[in-house]
């Protein structure tokens, strides 16, 4: 054995003690994404409009705003992240209500108080079905109470005229169908908010309780003083949630909005009015969800394939090339311990077809081992002693293994520059067992091989 | 060493693929692909039941709420799947109502909602995706082989692509994202095989004066022929163990593999080297 081979074979106990150590201290660093683990990935596209035009600057906060949200809401490790100009990637891992979950980042949660200027009467309740006696009435109880809703609706349309002719005013619809009030300008809005919580008021109802600066207490105890008797309008997102009548003069700008919440929605918007309103409004361009059995029937699947693929490929190889096929199941397994110390290290997403990056790199791993056992067997036919059949086997088969995998690196690399999510999850897997596979063809199996060759020699010799 | 006479039967083969590459063009143009969400954006809803219900009776439920049309599949054992070309939330929401109220044990296991931006992105992307890889390739196998070398094991690669879509238009499985990744794995893993084929052509490009191109490639392609029998081999049981244990999830892009590979290691054996025959043979 010469300083090289020696050189070789060290190499090779190094690194696969090395990936084995670090894969084993760090195994549960390799990430799973979210088709296999379950969760949400929401695409958010930020929507400009010419009063509130986009810019970093908008984004920025917008990625600041989701963050609080998302931090207070409480999931584990979320992944908040900025894609091209004016997008937004939220993943969030094992998350049990993707609804509840887009609720909370998708609303704009804009606050503000008006003074109600005017207001359609209040609809009748829906007739139920069970205060009729039969069909027949409750059909034209329906009738009846759509007709009072069209009215209300109608009246709706004189207020937006009249909204024209005051600067600020707006016309909002409210939480229960067919009510609409013509409202006043913004008195104070959610930027003087310091804090939000949930709170029962003295009736025992869910609502939110709100505590403004400074600045909010003060501009509070003016449009109280001036408005008692009349209504202010507690307003999100253009949504009138409730209209107390003033009754006092408030000081020391504490204030209490109370609707019809049920204990998850008051917490919500709780958590939206602290985190503040976001600065630009938000469309969802995406919007995906595993469920957790779905993730492990996937894993497991995944598992199955891959291991059947793996027992078919090592089976014949034994078979067809023996003791050189051993050899070249021991690089195929080196190969899959280097593909996941290295997903490790990369900090690589393991997706589903990432899985079927890894299974394909299985059945083309071995490739390089062929090529090499084939063209040694040329070698041995033109008359060459074993160890020369072996070192220009080697030597030859080289050249053609580096030319085959470094072409189909160029599209591994590509799939991973261009491609997003999963698409992107396979391209590194790939690459990584492209590279894992090179090293374990020329270096893994040459080294075993060696050894083998050595010894066999050796006993002759004896 | 075996000697089989190949490159007698060229002729023949690159008509085949010829016939089978127009045949894909016109289902393309004709039938089209049947695109997943990815690509055209939409509403996918993913559901469990402890009892299965018919298809044309879920059918019924949804056809009130879905103007655009639904697609509804059976999902593994107990699953449902239900595709529709509404690409809004709301839609989506309706529709899960409307089931959930019909069967109290429907269980949405997952669902995924791709807006129409996103959904054209992904298109453009993917097919500048493939362009920028199909150039580097050629560049890169010009430099290490010569240009003509690199202009026969493009022409394959585009060869296996549009078989594999054309068996996708057949079949209408449907395609998502994951395609592409198997797209460009087809267009790695064919190349790899036209690489290794050429490559021994370069080696024994020496005897070209004395032996005649034919002869030539003959001879290389007996060489190889061991390696590629096996390698097929070797790459084709993960394949077919993931087209039939992979699960439904993975099922367009197993499949679109199988065909590519078959495709693959026909073409590097046939076309490129069928095509290398020609054109050598034309000086």
């Amino acid at each position: 054995m010469n300083r090289t081979d020696r050189l070789r074979l060290w190499l090779v106990l190094i690194v696969v003690a090395g990936a084995a150590c670090f894969a084993y201290f760090y195994r549960n660093g390799l990430n799973l994404g979210l088709d296999l683990r379950g969760g949400a990935h929401i695409v958010l596209q930020a929507k400009g409009t010419p009063e509130n035009p986009l810019g970093d600057d908008s984004i920025d906060r917008l990625l600041a705003v989701l963050r609080n949200r998302i931090d207070q809401y409480g999931v584990a490790e979320p992944i908040i992240q900025k894609s091209g100009n004016d997008r937004i990637i939220v993943d969030l891992p094992g998350i049990q209500d993707p609804a509840a979950a887009l609720e909370l980042i998708g609303r704009t949660a804009q606050l503000d108080f008006r003074e109600v200027l005017d207001s359609t009467g209040t609809p009748p309740p829906a007739p139920i079905r069970s205060n009729y006696d039969s069909d027949i009435q409750f059909v034209q109880a329906q009738e009846r109470w759509q007709r009072a809703i069209d009215q209300l609706s109608n009246s709706s349309a004189d207020f937006q005229a009249r909204a024209k002719n005051t600067v600020g005013a707006i016309v909002a619809p409210a939480e229960e169908a067919g009510r609409f009030y013509l409202l006043g300008p913004v008195l104070l809005s959610g930027k003087d908010l310091v804090n939000a919580q949930v709170n029962p008021d003295s009736l025992g109802r869910l609502g939110v309780s709100l505590e403004f600066n400074d600045n909010g207490a003060r501009l509070f105890e003016e449009a109280t003083a001036r408005l008692v008797g009349k209504q202010i309008a507690i307003v999100l997102d253009d949504v009138v949630i409730s209209a107390p009548v003033v009754q006092d003069r408030i000081a020391g700008g504490h204030a209490q909005i109370t609707g019809r919440f049920t204990a998850d929605e008051a917490g919500r918007l709780a958590i939206m009015l602290k985190a503040g309103a976001l600065p630009v409004a938000v469309e969802i361009a995406e919007n995906r969800s595993v469920g957790p059995s779905l993730g492990a029937d996937s894993v497991r699947q995944g598992l199955e394939a891959g291991l059947f693929g793996a027992g078919m490929v090592l089976v014949f190889m034994l078979i067809y090339y023996q003791f050189r096929g051993l050899a070249a199941d021991l690089a195929l397994a080196v190969t899959i311990l280097l593909i996941f110390a290295g997903l490790i290290a990369f900090n690589a997403t393991l997706t589903l077809p990432g899985i079927a990056g890894i299974i394909l790199t299985l059945g083309m791993a071995v490739d390089g081992n062929v090529l090499i056992y084939e063209r040694v067997k040329e070698e041995q036919k033109s008359g060459k002693t074993p160890m020369a059949a072996l070192d220009s086997g080697f030597r030859k088969a080289l050249v053609t293994i580096l030319d085959s995998n470094i072409t189909t690196l160029i599209a591994a690399l590509v799939l991973f520059y261009f491609g997003s999510g999963s698409v992107r999850g396979f391209g590194v897997t790939l690459s990584v067992g492209l590279v894992a596979s090179v090293f374990a063809n020329i270096v893994v199996t040459r080294a075993i091989l060696q050894l083998f060759v050595k010894r066999g020699k050796e006993i002759v010799r004896k | 060493m075996r000697n089989i006479d190949f490159m007698k039967h060229r002729k023949f083969a690159l008509t085949v693929s010829l016939v089978l590459v127009i045949a894909s063009l016109v289902l393309l143009l004709t039938r089209g692909l049947n695109l997943g969400i990815d690509f055209t954006g939409g509403n996918v809803i993913q559901t469990e039941f402890e009892t299965v219900p018919d298809i044309s009776e879920v059918r019924d439920v949804i056809s009130g709420i879905v103007a655009k049309g639904a697609m509804i599949q059976h999902f593994g054992e107990k699953g449902i799947i239900i595709r529709t070309n509404e690409d809004t939330e709301k839609s989506r929401e309706d529709v899960v109502k409307a089931l959930t109220a019909k069967y109290p044990d429907m269980k949405v296991t997952g669902f995924e909602k791709v807006g129409p931006v996103v959904g054209g992105e992904l298109r453009r992307q993917a097919f500048i995706g493939v362009t920028i890889a199909l150039v580097a390739i050629l560049i890169y196998i010009t430099l290490r082989f010569q240009f003509r070398f690199a202009v026969v094991s493009v022409v394959p690669l585009v060869h296996d692509v549009i078989i594999a879509l054309g068996f996708f238009s057949i079949t209408q499985m449907e395609i998502g994202s994951s395609f592409i990744a198997a797209i460009l794995t087809i267009v790695g893993y064919s190349l790899n095989n036209t690489i290794i084929i050429l490559d021994r052509v370069r080696e024994n490009w020496g005897t070209l004066s004395r032996e005649g191109i034919v002869n030539l490639v003959n001879k290389s392609l007996n060489q190889t022929l061991a390696r590629t029998i096996n390698t097929t081999l070797t790459t084709l049981f993960p394949v077919v163990a993931l087209c039939v244990w992979g699960g439904p999830v993975l099922m367009a892009f197993s499949y679109a593999m199988l065909v590519g590979m078959i495709a693959g290691t026909w073409s590097s054996m046939m076309i490129a080297t069928g095509l290398l025959c020609e054109w050598q043979g034309k000086k």
